[in-house]
């Protein structure tokens, strides 16, 4: 593994901003599509699972729930 | 000056009957002086006349960086009812098996008459303690006095909820593993699961000592952890002649005659069991406690798929594992858990617990996918469809 958990984290919350108010991201939508960007050689489930706890803890991102639970933008953004 | 309590001719006939009503127990809040349980009774009365919910679920709330353990709920009529204008739930970790002292059960009611209205539920059926009630800007400082008292906050939302387990061996004689270690164990070693939800949807442990299922964990959890053994039942013959002579029960009708595998007889002084017949349904033990034992080599067997009637419909979980040994740290559990995770994870569509997607993907595939070998302890019954096929090497 070489991709940083901080570049996996940054990729995940443009994603999220992308994506905020078309569509709601789950954990396991960022995991899927960091592992395609990066490539499985770069990037596996336990980096993204460390990169979403580091995007949650920063406050950069939170969860919702809307039936299901998803990563959202905080409200203020 | 205390609030007049609000008129609730619908509600108050709820406390007419003998047993405990909630309407008395909130009423008794708001009586105290508890807006938010004057508040709760008013909405809940209208709604009553009305037959219409005022209750938003979900959306953005929860403490700095947890998914789970709050759940949200937002009353749609605000000026009319604005103590209960915010109403969150708050799911707090129980300790295994329910074991509390007074003193911090007071402690905990202190943090929540503070905060938040006042009213709990102990326990909701996942088992966590469930404070009822508060405004968001309360959310973090209760999470603040509850971990210092020792306590988390437990699962919601698409995550490993809460895990919970019968007191085991800490009061229990039929324990055949120690559960209230196991769910601690699962509990602390899936702390990322718990607070941080990432699966298709909720996921469920629950650890039962023996065939009582104390917990009820064959219909309630995704992962039941039911505790048995795999030698013979132990069997003190004289205690078997004292039940026969004290006459209190009659051991041919109300045991023999009630095994479900038709395993035992008895001669009038001395019951034999087919111990290679015996479900381990524990009905003889209950019968006969003083006679009667599980065997020595105990350990659980790990059943999966149950669900409560939510979406689609209830489920009772099926055996995957027959016998574990439930020795700490627990690896092999801890294996197959990551494993069913992973590959339910990568498939389950959005709010699909795992027992219906066994059911969409077929057992063979799931067991095929997870590396398990069938056995024939997960065939619930012989097929009734004869159309049928087997691959030629399946066959061979």
């Amino acid at each position: 593994m070489s991709a940083s958990v901080e570049d996996v984290a940054n990729a995940m919350y443009e994603m999220v901003k992308e994506y905020h108010g078309k569509k709601n991201l789950k954990a396991l939508d960022l995991t899927k599509a960091m592992i395609q960007k990066f490539g499985e050689d770069q990037v596996d489930k336990k980096l993204c699972k460390q990169a979403i706890r580091q995007l949650i803890d920063s406050g950069k991102c939170t969860y919702s729930y809307v039936g299901g639970s998803y990563i959202v933008l905080p409200p203020e953004s | 000056m205390a609030t007049k309590v609000r008129e609730t001719p619908m509600l108050d006939e709820l406390t007419k009957g003998p047993w405990p009503s909630f309407v008395r127990e909130i009423k008794k809040s708001a009586e105290d002086g508890k807006e938010a349980a004057n508040d709760l009774l008013g909405v809940l009365e209208r709604s009553y006349h009305e037959k219409i919910g005022h209750w938003k679920h979900g959306g953005i709330v929860g403490v700095m960086g947890y998914g789970g353990g709050v759940i949200g709920r937002y009353n749609d009529l605000p000026e009319e009812f604005p103590h209960v204008a915010h109403f969150h739930t708050l799911r707090v970790n129980q300790p295994s098996g329910w074991f509390y002292t007074s003193d911090i059960l007071r402690k905990i009611c202190d943090i929540w008459d503070k905060h938040g209205s006042g009213i709990t539920n102990f326990h909701g059926s996942t088992g966590d303690m469930v404070l009822l009630g508060c405004r968001t800007e309360a959310l973090e400082p209760v999470f603040a006095e509850l971990t210092e008292l020792g306590f988390d906050l437990g699962g919601s939302g698409s995550d490993m909820r809460t895990p919970s387990c019968c007191c085991g061996k800490a009061r229990c004689e039929w324990a055949c593993y120690d559960t209230m270690n196991a769910c601690y164990d699962i509990t602390m070693h899936f702390q990322d699961e718990l607070h941080r939800p990432a699966f298709p949807y909720k996921y469920k442990f629950k650890f039962a000592g023996c065939g009582n299922d104390c917990v009820a964990s064959i219909a309630r959890s995704d992962c039941a952890v039911i505790g048995t053994w795999k030698d013979d039942i132990q069997i003190d013959q004289a205690a078997v002649a004292e039940y026969a002579k004290g006459g209190g029960i009659d051991i041919q009708k109300h045991v023999v005659e009630r095994c479900p595998a038709g395993c035992m007889s008895f001669d009038g002084s001395k019951l034999e069991i087919n111990n290679d017949d015996c479900m381990k349904c524990m009905h003889c033990i209950n019968a006969l406690p003083k006679a009667l034992a599980p065997g020595k080599e105990r350990g659980a067997t790990i059943l999966i798929g149950a669900k409560a009637p939510i979406i689609g419909g209830a489920l009772l979980s099926s055996v995957f594992v027959p016998f574990l040994e439930m020795e700490p740290p627990y690896e092999d559990l801890k294996e197959l858990t990551e494993a069913i995770w992973d590959l339910w994870g990568e498939h389950g569509k959005n709010r699909e617990r795992v027992g219906e997607f066994i059911q969409r993907i077929g057992l063979g595939n799931f067991l095929e996918q997870i590396g398990l070998e069938p056995t024939p302890e997960m065939v619930v019954h012989p097929r009734t469809n004869p159309y049928i096929f087997f691959e030629l090497d399946e066959e061979e």
